[in-house]
């Protein structure tokens, strides 16, 4: 380091004025201007737009509630909104059953990295590949999978492209690229408990599973709570996998509510229309965001 | 901009994280014990499956694969695959190996996620850096408010912004190309700046005083001793963004149209789209899905101890 902590008389310490606010303002500036410019003005400028008929060649003309009289009686919207849920639903539940499950065996067992690191390793490559690498697996005809269950002599199961398979299948695709990161989330949050707890437990002779019950879910709660947050926000945005994978079909049964949006935005340039159907996903956000946070009480911890 | 909106949540701090020495593992055996590894097992297998399918798949004859499906080694192996990704083969050579036809060259798509991914980590990380020396080190005045205001930023989806970011984009005249991909992200994240600001804050004051008395402006301080000090931080922060930039998918969809701003995830889709609808060129589908998943594997394997440990819950909001 070139500044030598030696005093030198010759030159009066700072005086006491401590006001930075010029230097200050030059240090936020390029952060003040992309959270103005990329985050609050789209941010106001969305809700604008959602009261707007927009083709984004021509000036938005305002046109009030119109979008949202047409999002509620649009059958298609619904159906998103139901697939969505669905989705959303299926993914969490297998996501956190099985991050719990390794990040509980990965504490008992061995805290190694090298296992952490092969967990993990999916959450390293995008959606995009995620997607085609189980396209190819769940092939009808060729993929392994599919020839697997044939070999076990089990009938073929059209994954990708039945409406009874299809959500469940895109749920599990992308389980498998998040469950690794959301069990080190969850892993970490096991980190904080006490191990005297668990030898205390252990004195009183108490089984694993009971140990789960009584030491590790009660004061993993704040935890899972924020975990869960976190992930059915994400989970909401679902996106690149039935963009890839299937695009929305078969019919409607995987047309996701980000995918439709998509679709409306660029398919069929109804940019006022897609706006407030952004808006209602980000007010469904918002709600179960607030919701979850008050049911799990995740700011409060047993750990005292 | 990331599709997971789960911010990467981060332990900071140059002391390697907390947990070096581990309590002495419970070596019993039992049933249980077997059962959970038996588990743990499975779930490798599960997640690196997949990749070693990748390549058995990549390193095949496309034709070959539909006898072969149950081969678990390549099926008459060739580097016709990646001969395809890379443009290397004819346009007839191609359809006769199962491919598309149309010219293709992945080189031109990784040289623009490299630009894109580089531009905002570079970007972000720097600037994010500044304003989080403002927020935790500066005096000014409705420091603390406008700290409060950034940190509002976390709660809007990054979803939301992207339709009117592309109206914004298209407006500047930045649609189609790597800088419009770019500028959005490249200026701060709100998690960003929380995350530089909470380190930050936790550097000892006195060795900036010392500096400071010594007569060198706070501007020298942030560059000559907070930065470097810094560097474990900003190197998981960089790594972490340059790997979810790398990723993006649905903005970069939204603004590319052509070969000229095509990042990876997109062409990918692309190559895709083109295959033939009967009869897929899995082969070379796969070669470039390897193609498009090596570079973060590679990131992986040189930063795996500081990747894993970096995801934790001390940088939370």
């Amino acid at each position: 380091m070139a500044l030598s902590a030696t005093t030198r008389p010759d030159r009066t310490p700072p005086a006491k004025k401590r006001d930075d606010t010029r230097l200050a303002l030059l240090f936020i500036a390029p952060a003040l201007i992309g959270f103005l410019v990329f985050m609050v003005w789209p941010t106001l400028r969305g809700i604008y737009l959602s009261f707007t008929k927009f083709n984004l060649l021509t000036p938005p003309e305002f046109n009030g509630l119109d979008n949202y009289v047409r999002m509620v009686q649009d059958p298609v919207f619904w159906n998103s909104m139901r697939v969505t849920v669905y989705y959303v639903f299926v993914n969490i539940v297998l996501q956190t059953v099985i991050a719990l499950v390794i990040a509980v065996l990965m504490q008992r067992l061995t805290r190694r990295t090298w296992l952490r690191g092969a967990v993990l390793t999916p959450y390293l490559v995008s959606n995009v590949v995620a997607a085609m690498v189980f396209l190819w697996i769940l092939d009808y005809q060729l993929g392994i999978g599919n020839t697997l269950i044939a070999a076990l002599g089990m009938d073929r199961i059209p994954f990708l492209s039945s409406d009874a398979w299809v959500i469940p299948t895109i749920a599990a695709i992308n389980v498998w690229r998040h469950v690794g990161y959301t069990a080190l989330l969850i892993f970490a949050g096991l980190q904080t408990i006490p191990e005297t707890m668990y030898e205390a437990g252990r004195m009183d002779g108490a089984s694993e599973p009971r140990m789960f019950r009584s030491i590790t879910v009660p004061l993993l709660r704040p935890v899972l709570a924020l975990v869960l947050i976190i992930t059915v926000v994400g989970s909401f945005q679902v996106f690149d996998t039935v963009a890839i994978a299937t695009r929305g079909g078969p019919v409607d049964s995987s047309r996701v509510l980000q995918y439709y949006i998509y679709d409306v935005a660029f398919g069929r340039f109804q940019f006022g229309y897609a706006s407030a159907m952004s808006v209602a996903l980000l007010l469904v956000l918002v709600i179960i965001t607030f919701v979850q946070y008050r049911v799990t009480r995740a700011d409060s911890s047993d750990l005292n | 901009m990331a599709i997971d909106t789960a911010p990467p949540v981060t332990t900071a701090g140059p002391t390697p994280p907390a947990r070096t020495v581990d309590p002495p593992e419970p070596r019993r055996f039992g049933i249980g014990r077997a059962f959970a590894w038996a588990f743990m097992v499975l779930v490798i297998a599960g997640s690196l499956f997949p990749f070693y399918w990748m390549l058995r798949t990549a390193l095949s004859s496309n034709n070959a694969l539909y006898a072969g499906s149950d081969s678990l080694l390549p099926v008459q192996p060739s580097w016709g695959g990646f001969e395809r990704v890379f443009g290397l083969q004819s346009g007839q050579e191609a359809i006769d190996a199962g491919g598309a036809g149309q010219p293709i060259d992945f080189w031109r798509y990784l040289f623009n996620s490299v630009v894109v991914s580089t531009l905002v980590t570079v970007g972000q990380v720097f600037f994010s850096a500044m304003a989080a020396y403002a927020f935790a080190r500066l005096e000014w005045k409705h420091r603390e408010k406008w700290f409060a205001f950034f940190l509002g930023g976390l709660m809007i989806p990054a979803i939301f912004t992207l339709l009117p970011n592309f109206v914004l984009i298209k407006q500047l005249g930045l649609v189609d190309t790597l800088l419009g991909i770019a500028l959005p992200s490249m200026l701060m994240t709100p998690f960003a700046v929380f995350f530089l600001r909470q380190f930050f804050l936790g550097i000892s004051k006195e060795v900036e005083e010392a500096a400071l008395i010594d007569g060198a402006s706070k501007v020298r301080v942030f560059f000559r001793l907070i930065l470097p000090m810094s560097t474990a931080p900003i190197a998981t922060l960089a790594i972490l963004t340059y790997i979810s930039v790398w990723n993006e998918y649905f903005w970069a969809l939204m603004v590319s149209y052509t070969d000229k701003s095509r990042v990876l995830t997109v062409a990918l889709g692309v190559f895709k789209s083109q295959t033939p609808q009967t009869g897929p060129d899995w082969a070379g589908l796969m070669a470039a899905t390897l193609v498009a998943a090596l570079p973060m594997l590679l990131l992986f394997m040189v930063f795996a101890k500081r990747i894993v440990n970096s995801i934790g819950f001390s940088g939370i909001k």
